[in-house]
């Protein structure tokens, strides 16, 4: 009987840690087999890019010398970055629909080094996509305006941002579990979102009602947060963003939020699996 | 004998359906079993709990001696898993699906490259094992599939379904496939729907329906109970008959019956065209005139129809789809 016990190979019990880079590591290279993913991922942004810059931006009068492009692009970068961040459900979707998971699951591994992989490697995805969106936006005239740390501190605020955000994508996954479904619930709640914010134009434009929402909108206060860091304080003052104290608080206190209730739910959802 | 896997008395609901209700199975270590039932019959419900997928509501799972719920990790480490969809990265290409399984086991580098290569021999994707899974056939795929099970030497394999959706030819290489497994004295639970399968793959055969097995023994004995193999014939003019009989007792493995009013005469086989071509030589030979003449092989349909008196796809209440679907995924919720 104690030879049936023996491992037929000298199998450790998972670790977290290495099962979590196979993972990311699987998923990498995804994005270099799937390329279209990563043109498609930026194809989008960069139409807004133009369409908000060259088409609508001669009508949209956001400070006394214009200056469109400074307002639009950390909105942009945060726009992309939240898309990025919520096709991560689709893909775990698309693990789900084909019985990847439960191979994975069916194997001696850290089973949350799915969830941990998947999002580290969306992680360096949102970092290729924001890479491509920052030379379209130095392209098309953008400057940053406060300094290397600005720049620094402002950038990661944002992939804090939509790293947490991805948790909501990955919970819709797991909770759709076909990856046409995950295409449309994944996005759809980001279109009011992004629109009915600061990202494209001042709420100060907005009726009230709309401001009301417009102005506590976790994606208006990230804009709001990033143009703070990355353009000049009279750039800032002149488009009338509020000032970095309040704005950075209420962030910090979004992506607090969302990972504190998407990650437990998540895992859980994920664990509940074997019910 | 030691039983590799023991299940006793297992329930599972999902809602109001009991997917399983009082299963009981053994597998003695070094055979095959065959769990053959309709869809729906809980088969999937079955291998499900047995390689930790879900918790069972109630009884008792055992994978060489471990406890399913008490240690999964440990039956996990023990187990092979081919699921009814080939579990792949179609972004990978197949050796690097077989190096990332190995690597998930916690082999080392090489060890997992050298066992990848070893797997890929064997199941002949060797040509193929640099391209990406996403152009493998159907046939390749579960190939890649049932390597990737393979690539931790699993003491228990457990096979849902392997041939299901598979062109005939696929289907038979798939069988040569497993048939060499079985030679190799691998452990086996193989689910399937058709009995020519069990028949074919398994030493042993337990059928399943509404939860629960019903009929237990070997594809003969299964056989036996719903009357084997048979030659049908029609002929032409009843008067006709006793001569015919007279062809078929010769032909046959046992003795004829007749049944006047359809001008109908049946009689056991074993083998299949063989006889039929004897069969027609024999009766053109006396002058008798064939309307009809046809072999049966019992089909799971006359099985379930014997063992249980209703036809296996009258069954309802399906808590697990055959259709690659999330919800059985999930165990059949939402």
């Amino acid at each position: 009987m104690t030879d049936l016990l023996e491992p037929a190979i000298d199998a450790r019990r998972g670790n977290l840690l290495a099962d979590s880079w196979l993972m990311t590591t699987r998923l990498l290279k995804q994005i270099v087999r799937v390329p279209d993913l990563l043109v498609f991922s930026t194809i989008q942004p960069i139409m807004f890019v133009l369409l908000f810059r060259y088409v609508f931006g001669g009508a949209i009068v956001v400070g006394p010398h214009g200056g469109y492009v400074q307002y639009l692009m950390p909105g942009i970068f945060v726009q992309t970055l939240l898309f990025n961040g919520a096709a991560t459900g689709i893909g775990m979707a698309d693990d789900l629909q084909k019985g990847l998971v439960d191979r994975f699951r069916s194997m001696p591994i850290a089973r949350s080094a799915l969830l941990v992989g998947r999002s580290i490697s969306d992680l360096i995805r949102a970092l290729l996509v924001f890479a491509i969106m920052l030379i379209v936006g130095v392209l098309t005239g953008f400057r940053f305006g406060d300094g290397w740390g600005g720049a620094i501190g402002g950038t990661l605020l944002m992939f804090g941002f939509a790293f947490a955000f991805s948790w909501i994508g990955i919970m819709i996954g797991l909770v759709v579990k076909t990856v046409e479904a995950a295409q449309s619930a994944g996005f759809i709640w980001l279109f009011p979102l992004t629109f009915a914010s600061s990202a494209f134009v001042r709420t100060d434009t907005m009726p009230s009602w709309l401001r009301g929402f417009a102005d506590h909108n976790p994606v208006t206060v990230v804009v709001n947060s990033v143009r703070r860091l990355y353009l000049s304080p009279t750039n800032s003052r002149e488009f009338g963003v509020p000032a970095l104290g309040s704005q950075l608080l209420q962030a910090l206190l979004w992506l607090a939020g969302v990972l504190l209730v998407f990650v437990p739910l998540s895992v859980r959802r994920f664990r509940r699996m074997s019910r | 004998m030691t039983d590799a896997v023991v299940v006793e008395s297992l329930v599972k609901t999902f809602g109001t359906t009991r997917a399983l209700d009082g299963l009981d199975l053994t597998v003695p270590e070094g055979s095959v079993l065959g769990l053959l039932g309709p869809n729906g019959a809980g088969k999937t419900t079955a291998v499900r709990v047995l390689s930790t997928l879900l918790v069972a509501d109630s009884g008792r799972a055992e994978v060489c001696g471990v406890d399913v719920r008490r240690d999964p990790v440990r039956v996990r480490r023990l187990i092979g898993l081919t699921g009814q969809f080939a579990a792949i990265d179609d972004y990978l290409t197949g050796r690097e699906n077989l190096v990332l399984f190995g690597r998930l086991f916690h082999l080392s580098r090489s060890a997992a490259a050298q066992r990848a290569d070893e797997l890929l021999e064997r199941f002949e994707l060797t040509d193929a094992a640099s391209r990406i899974a996403k152009t493998y056939s159907g046939g390749m795929r579960r190939r890649l599939d049932i390597a990737a099970s393979l690539i931790a030497r699993p003491r228990v394999i457990f096979l849902d379904e392997p041939t299901t959706g598979l062109d005939p030819r696929s289907r038979l290489s798939m069988w040569d496939v497993i048939r060499d497994l079985v030679r190799d004295g691998t452990t086996m639970l193989l689910t399937t729907q058709y009995l020519e399968e069990a028949d074919l793959l398994a030493s042993s055969i337990a059928v399943i329906d509404a939860g629960h097995v019903i009929a237990r023994g070997t594809s003969d004995e299964l056989k036996a109970s719903v009357g084997g193999t048979r030659l049908e014939l029609v002929v032409d003019h009843a008067e006709r008959l006793a001569i015919a009989a007279d062809v078929l007792e010769r032909v046959g493995d046992g003795p004829p019956s007749i049944e006047q009013s359809d001008r109908r005469v049946t009689v056991p086989v074993t083998s299949g065209a063989g006889v039929l071509a004897e069969v027609v030589r024999q009766l053109d030979g006396a002058g008798v005139g064939i309307s009809d003449l046809a072999i049966r092989r019992p089909t799971l349909d006359d099985v379930f129809l014997g063992l249980t008196g209703h036809r296996a796809a009258e069954i309802e209440a399906d808590p697990e789809p055959a259709v690659a679907g999330a919800d059985h995924r999930d165990g059949g919720r939402s």
